[in-house]
């Protein structure tokens, strides 16, 4: 089954994140910040990546940059949850690593539309 | 699919609300002068968690409010502004307002955006936004286009950054009839390359009718930074003669089959989850004391299949090994029980966090100048009494700032520093937790107290009381002694009600004061609700328990101190004051041991500064007793507060001496002063 990380500190956004996951027959993994992210990836292969920019003790950039240097991560989809305003994150986020991003605030089904997008 | 989202709202209220407290507490202790960097960064993720949930979840008010509050915020964050304690001020109204309209969400009614509004307008003009701007996205009308014309240079990186452009092609090949032409021309020898690279280009054209340029703009996103990507669009029916059509032909055949993989991958959709939706008396738990309970349960069940392995074939040679499994199974019960009552037990700081807000407004307010020190606030506490205990602890700590903290040209007179002290403290002693309130400021004033209660009739005009029972008086029903009812504290609700609450929770409050040198207010509090401290008494054939705190002593009966009223009770004289008696065998209809008093024994106990002596045969055993409802299993009953278990398996009620002494008062309606 197709593995996905999810990286967010805000619990209902994991919560939101994994629920919909769940419900479209994916597995996954959730963690809180960049350093619990990293863990995750280490312990579970996963497909995809999706985190968060902004987040205490290492944040969505950070941990990007730490996954690419990891073997198995070197070519995985890291996509970043990103709002309006953090337009500059975007690049940001790239410069590190990162797949693309999706716009906050959005919507279940936008979220698994740009997920198909990446597991093409 | 459609994913309910009000699901998720709990979860999101639950930690918009701890974001608030973070915002608040982190502005409190923030120096504008001197912004710390990782403060201001906290405070910033706080309210970018709220406005990322709050749009995400539909709260449009809150999202829209927060997303100011966040600009400026950034801004001070990215030090292109400075912060003024101005600011600080606005952000914690903002807090207050968030907190407002969350909480309107939350119980599903109306708030008015008044606030919110007015406090906008603020920001804005902070942030020198025109009132009222709209970012309004210009519609442009698009020329009508039967396909797209797209070159593609691929980046060096793009394969890095985990975006392959066959996922791309797929997409748009979904979108219409694709033909992919692949320039090989950038790839160099086979030496030189590196298999990390893209070397390769693309020309791709792209037939269908219905497909927008943001369509196709979408799909290359993610690349646009990094490749050469030039979209035209085809508007007419003269095809562009691609090269190597053939080849491209061959290249959508492989792209198809992936593409059937794709789109029947998610749609083996597993049956949605139905997820139990939290119970609003929900409690987070810290992981560490889950693990403990997992553990000791393990330690439990090896501790019950050696004790099994015992009793399968047991012989007298075995008892000293049975005595040692029975010891481990004490150890690993008590584990147990404390490990359990620690999974709702919440530090008190829950309580605290608000109250540095509260001095600062209210010093503010009152014109004083005042420290809060809190000391403590990781002392744990059932999550109940937590709920019942804080506004006790505010007004009580109002009570110290309002009338115990001088004002700063009073203290200056006094010889002592312009700010005053107010400390917060919290420890256990024993098995209760004590929360001190401490102030350096006046002191209570002994001579006003006793005046006031000699007016109000409290207490009879020649009684010679000590100073502890002065400093009593004020929590006497009826008792203030504030001249001017204030904003701040004293209106109505008065020291006696903090005490019925604190008593309410099987705690304690006293007072220690020294006039000119500060008071200090000490709530005693039980670590828990579920079990209470128990004294074991004997009625006949039935055990009672009497709640230990409420017992004010124990006595055996001199005939000569009891004096009978026609048509009421008898009055016990004890020192200085007349307390009925009432014989629990009478008020439960039960047959004692003996009616004759002197071979009784008779407890005094208080509830509310009302005493009544309780004739019982025995004094058995003092324990500590699990307290199970009476309600919940049958329905209440005047004078038992519930019932529990006793070692021996026999149930025993457990007396709610609050409601004895109501019995008692029908039949004596007032104590009587001894003269």
């Amino acid at each position: 089954m197709t593995k996905i990380l999810a990286v967010d500190d805000s619990a209902s956004m994991r919560q939101m994140i994994t629920f919909t996951l769940k419900s479209a027959g994916f597995d996954v993994v959730e963690a809180c910040d960049g350093v619990e992210g990293v863990n995750q990836a280490r312990q579970h292969k996963c497909d995809l990546v999706l985190s968060d920019v902004n987040m205490p003790n290492m944040d969505g950039i950070a941990m990007t940059k730490e996954l690419r240097t990891l073997p198995d991560y070197k070519y995985t989809p890291i996509l970043m949850l990103t709002t309006e305003s953090g337009l500059d994150k975007k690049t940001e986020g790239k410069n590190a690593g990162a797949t693309g991003w999706i716009v906050k605030p959005f919507k279940p089904d936008q979220l698994l539309n740009t997920i198909k997008k990446v597991l093409g | 699919m459609s994913i309910e989202l009000s699901q998720f709202f709990q979860v999101f209220f639950e930690e918009s609300f701890e974001g608030l407290d973070v915002m608040e507490s982190g502005l409190m202790s923030l120096d504008p002068a001197n912004v710390d960097n990782e403060m201001i960064n906290s405070i910033f993720r706080a309210a970018h968690s709220i406005k990322g949930g709050s749009a995400t979840f539909g709260f449009a008010s809150v999202a829209e409010f927060t997303h100011v509050l966040e600009t400026l915020l950034d801004e001070v964050r990215s030090e292109t502004r400075g912060m003024s304690p101005d600011m600080v001020d606005l952000f914690l109204q903002s807090v207050d307002c968030l907190r407002e309209l969350l909480e309107g969400l939350q119980a599903e009614v109306p708030v008015d955006g008044a606030r919110a509004d007015g406090l906008r307008q603020k920001f804005e003009a902070i942030l020198d936004i025109p009132a009222g701007a709209v970012v309004s996205g210009a519609v442009e009308v698009e020329p009508v286009a039967i396909g797209w014309q797209i070159n593609m240079v691929g980046g060096e990186d793009i394969l890095r950054t985990g975006n392959e452009p066959i996922r791309m092609f797929t997409q748009l090949s979904e979108m219409g009839e694709l033909t992919i032409t692949t320039d090989f021309s950038r790839l160099p020898a086979f030496s030189a390359l590196t298999i990390e690279n893209c070397y390769l280009s693309w020309q791709l054209t792209l037939m269908a009718d219905n497909v927008t340029r943001a369509d196709v703009d979408e799909v290359f996103e993610w690349v646009v930074d990094e490749c050469e990507i030039t979209i035209e669009p085809i508007m007419d029916e003269s095809l562009p003669v691609a090269t190597g059509q053939v080849e491209a032909a061959e290249a959508v055949q492989e792209i198809a089959p992936a593409a059937a993989v794709a789109s029947a991958a998610p749609t083996g959709v597993a049956a949605p989850q139905t997820q139990k939706k939290a119970e609003p008396g929900s409690i987070r738990v810290d992981i560490d004391k889950i693990d403990t309970l997992i553990n000791m349960v393990g330690e439990l069940v090896i501790t019950q299949s050696m004790l099994g392995q015992i009793g399968a074939d047991f012989t007298f040679d075995k008892v000293s090994k049975l005595q040692e499994g029975l010891q481990d199974l004490e150890r690993n019960v008590q584990v147990l029980h404390e490990s359990v009552m620690q999974v709702r037990m919440l530090p008190i700081s829950f309580t605290f966090n608000r109250f540095p807000r509260m001095v600062r407004d209210l010093s503010r307010q009152l014109n004083k100048k005042i420290d809060l020190v809190v000391k403590g606030e990781q002392t744990e506490l059932d999550k109940t009494v937590m709920e019942k205990i804080g506004d006790p602890l505010v007004h009580l700590l109002r009570n110290s700032l309002d009338h115990g903290i001088e004002t700063p040209a009073e203290r200056v007179k006094a010889g002592k520093p312009e700010t005053g002290v107010v400390s917060l403290n919290a420890f256990h002693q024993g098995g209760n937790i004590i929360i001190e309130i401490n102030d350096d400021g006046a002191g209570l004033p002994k001579e006003k107290i006793l005046a006031k209660a000699r007016k109000n009739g409290i207490i009879g005009p020649d009684v010679g009381l000590s100073d502890e029972q002065i400093n009593d008086l004020i929590f006497q029903p009826g008792f203030s002694t504030a001249e001017v009812v204030s904003d701040v504290s004293g209106r109505g609700v008065g020291m006696d009600v903090v005490r019925r609450n604190i008593q309410e929770l099987g705690g304690h409050v006293s007072v220690k004061s020294a006039e000119g040198v500060g008071s200090t207010f000490s709530i005693s509090l039980p670590l828990t609700l579920a079990i209470l401290d128990g004294q074991l008494v004997r009625v006949g054939n039935q055990v009672y328990i009497f709640p230990l705190v409420s017992i004010v002593e124990s006595l055996s009966v001199d005939m000569k101190q009891v004096s009978t009223v026609a048509g009421a009770c008898d009055l016990l004289r004890l020192r200085d004051e007349y307390i009925p008696i009432i014989p629990l065998y009478e008020a439960f209809g039960i047959e004692p041991d003996s009616r004759n008093l002197e071979k009784s024994l008779i407890v005094v106990v208080e509830s509310e500064n009302t005493k009544v002596g309780l004739v019982v045969d025995e004094l058995q055993a003092q324990q500590q007793v699990v307290i199970k409802s009476l309600e919940t299993n049958y329905q209440s009953v005047q004078g038992i507060s519930g019932a529990t278990i006793l070692g021996d398996g026999t149930v025993s009620l457990i007396l709610d001496i609050g409601g004895i002494v109501t019995i008692g008062q029908t039949v004596a309606p007032m104590q009587i002063k001894a003269a």
